[in-house]
């Protein structure tokens, strides 16, 4: 709530795990939105603000869902993927999980460091495609994801993972009709969807 | 404009039903399907919030604050069950 009484309210993913100290969100400025510019530009340390949450049991992995465990995110819908990954890390948990990331340049990599820190465990295996402009030497993808991009990085539909596809809409609509497409069951894809209307 | 999801109005739904709902399932009540909440497709800006069915497009929710008084119309809603869990 500003000083003038005006308040806004939105909604964000929360990045951190059940076993991190601080609850993190990761918050993407936005040029023309109304609170993401005053959040990322503004905000200072003692600042206040009101939080309520977390809500919203759906777009969650708990490690008794089990696996394969197929992560799909764009741009800063990485950030519910980045907390299932520090969940699975810090049960030590076994479940093989895959992570397709997909941004449009390696600036635009939310969490890079830790990711590819965090691919090198032996159970987490991280691709990443970078849509826009690549660095000179790039080995990852180089295009939107696609349903060929998908049938290289997913399990077969045989193996039944759980997916959970996390971006903006029209990446979240490609990125869970392509399983879909290749025979995976409906039910054991989640999806979290975003708009520029955020803000 | 593209459609968001039921997780978009989680905190909303939280605050109207008094317990989580992106879990509970939700049959509609034109088509009859069923999906979950967390699934259906949420236009923020409708005016106040809509979520329509995935399958047919029928209205199933529509919420409207009114001068801080939240008007809920379930009326495309044949059926809405929360999780057992």
């Amino acid at each position: 709530m500003a000083d003038d009484g005006y308040q806004a309210q939105r909604s964000y993913s929360i990045a951190s795990s059940p076993e991190d100290d601080n609850v993190v969100l990761t918050v993407e400025r936005l040029d023309d939105g109304e609170v993401s510019p005053y959040l990322v530009d503004e905000l200072r340390i003692g600042d206040e603000l009101e939080l309520r949450g977390p809500v919203g049991g759906y777009f969650v992995w708990e490690h008794s869902l089990g696996g394969p465990l197929l992560l799909v995110g764009g741009g800063s819908g990485v950030a519910p993927l980045r907390s299932m990954l520090r969940h699975h890390r810090a049960l030590d948990s076994s479940v093989p999980t895959r992570l397709l990331y997909s941004t449009r340049s390696f600036r635009d990599m939310i969490y890079r460091e830790e990711l590819m820190q965090t691919g090198a465990d032996a159970v987490i295996d991280i691709r990443f495609s970078l849509t826009r402009e690549q660095p000179e030497g790039w080995d990852g993808y180089s295009r939107r994801i696609d349903r060929e991009m998908l049938a290289e990085v997913a399990w077969p539909a045989s193996e039944r993972p759980l997916v959970y596809v996390c971006g903006p809409t029209g990446f979240a609509e490609t990125a869970a009709n392509a399983p879909v497409a290749l025979g995976h069951e409906p039910d054991r894809i989640r999806t979290e969807r975003f708009g520029p209307s955020g803000g | 404009m593209d459609a968001l999801d039921g997780n978009s109005i989680a905190g909303t739904l939280a605050a109207v039903f008094d317990t989580e709902m992106t879990t509970a399932t939700g049959t509609c009540a034109n088509c009859g399907s069923s999906g979950l909440v967390g699934e259906f497709a949420v236009y923020l800006r409708a005016p106040g919030i809509v979520a329509r069915c995935r399958i047919c497009n029928n209205v199933l929710m529509v919420f409207v604050d009114v001068r801080g008084m939240m008007c809920v119309d379930l009326a495309g809603l044949r059926d809405l069950r929360t999780a057992s869990t």
